[in-house]
């Protein structure tokens, strides 16, 4: 019995052990938080995430992604909005110093005991987009030409959904946010 | 299954080194091994892709390309090092269903498939070989650099037999079977399949197509390119380019294709 059991256990762990395998979790990326913590895309696991991609020069776009990732926010009860961790990752490797995320996490209020802001390389940057299926590209003029969706992430990487509403709070992604 | 094809692709590759340094040692004696890759200098560049709206040209530095592209006994071996990529163990994440299904086995593709190009393959496990090498997968520009050279030209862009040649291919739409890889004619590179053998993954894939308005740029972005694309149609050739881009445009880090493969590529600096 005790080897039967012991059996069963083996046979069990990979499938125990292992994310999903189409988890993000998967993808095992060395960032660096507004902190300078050393982080991996799983930071936030075991909570249900919002994941974006972002540059904090960008002049209109991601001011709004802040405002909208705000807005889905005051959308949640106070204990959905406990629960929920925002991940935001920088598409640009050689500005977005943990410094300057810092420096813009404080301009913009943003309350990072529950939102990170994270740098990461660029063989890293293009992997993580590759996974969100973000396009973008580094423009002459060193800005970013890219698109933007805001990716709902399950307790243990999972994506659950993903909305390419801006400016306001997508009703189909508070439905799964809400599920998690 | 595994266990009786493994010999039989390491006497490929053998053969194939020997083959190799044979034609090197007719062309050069001064490399004891035949290189891998070619350097190519690069410069400045007329893209089919133009960086902006106003720009129709491209800096380009210098850079290694493999002469070859990746042949199924190669990324066998990369497998063999790196399980993970194995057909039957690969996260999802990282490849489609489809992901390597033509090999015999999940370990080995089979001795009659060994020597041609690896299809079926997605671009995180492409990129992941590339990196496995110490290399990356080429940047569309380097590649559309490195293609615009015939055997004699380096850039061959005008010259409308060889552009006929090239689209003689597009239009043959029932090959059975992909030649080996390497099999091609050199270009003036001594860079060989670019044209006429498979489709090819680049580093930035996720870059093409993107407008400068990221707002609804999924469609707006298509159309734009392909608007843009259209206008530069002058030239015949453009338009295996155009397709080469649509192609790339349509696949997504995880999609397998069986007409899709890749090389890997360095910045000059590195190893050849």
């Amino acid at each position: 019995m005790r080897v039967a059991t012991a059996l069963l256990a083996l046979l069990c762990m990979p499938v125990l052990a292992g994310d999903p395998s189409t988890s993000l979790y998967q993808l095992h990326e060395k960032l660096d938080a507004q902190d300078g913590r050393a982080i991996g895309l799983d930071v936030n696991r075991g909570q249900p995430t919002l994941i974006t991609m972002f540059y904090a020069s960008c002049p209109d776009t991601c001011p709004l992604i802040v405002e909208t990732l705000r807005d889905i926010e005051r959308n949640l009860d106070a204990a959905q909005r406990q629960q929920l961790r925002v991940l935001m990752v920088s598409f640009d490797t050689e500005r977005d110093t943990p410094q300057a995320l810092a420096a813009l996490a404080e301009t913009r209020h943003i309350d990072t005991s529950r939102w990170t802001l994270a740098h990461a390389d660029e063989a890293a940057v293009r992997r993580i987009a590759a996974a969100l299926n973000v396009q973008y590209r580094r423009m002459p003029n060193g800005t970013f030409s890219h698109s933007t969706q805001i990716t709902v992430l399950g307790r243990n990487g999972e994506i659950a959904y993903q909305s390419v509403v801006l400016g306001h709070a997508d009703t189909e992604l508070l439905r799964a946010l809400r599920a998690q | 299954m595994a266990r009786r094809n493994a010999p039989k692709v390491l006497l490929i590759n053998t053969a194939q080194r020997i083959g190799s340094v044979c034609l090197l040692a007719l062309g050069a004696a001064a490399h004891a091994a035949a290189p891998t890759t070619a350097l190519i200098e690069g410069g400045r560049f007329e893209t089919v892709l133009p960086p902006t709206p106003d720009t129709k040209t491209t800096q380009v530095a210098p850079f290694r390309l493999d002469r070859a592209l990746v042949s199924n006994a190669d990324f066998a071996r990369f497998v063999k090092a790196t399980p993970q990529w194995r057909r039957d163990r690969v996260a999802r994440l990282f490849a489609d269903e489809q992901y390597l299904s033509h090999w015999a086995s999940a370990a080995a593709p089979g001795a009659d498939i060994a020597r041609q190009p690896v299809t079926h393959v997605s671009w995180f496990a492409a990129s992941a070989y590339c990196e496995a090498r110490g290399q990356r997968l080429p940047r569309w520009y380097e590649w559309e650099l490195a293609a615009a050279a015939s055997e004699t030209e380096r850039d061959a862009r005008a010259n409308s037999e060889w552009r006929q040649r090239i689209l003689d291919w597009y239009s043959t739409s029932a090959r059975s079977k992909l030649p080996d890889a390497g099999a091609s004619p050199a270009n003036y590179y001594g860079v060989r399949d670019l044209h006429g053998v498979a489709w090819e993954w680049v580093e930035d894939v996720g870059g093409i197509f993107v407008s400068e308005d990221s707002r609804g740029q999924q469609d707006v972005s298509l159309q734009k390119f392909c608007g843009a694309g259209a206008l530069d149609l002058e030239q015949k050739e453009n338009f295996e380019m155009l397709m080469r881009v649509a192609m790339l445009s349509s696949m997504k880090p995880p999609y397998t294709s069986g007409s899709m493969g890749f090389r890997c590529a360095a910045d000059a600096g590195a190893a050849p």
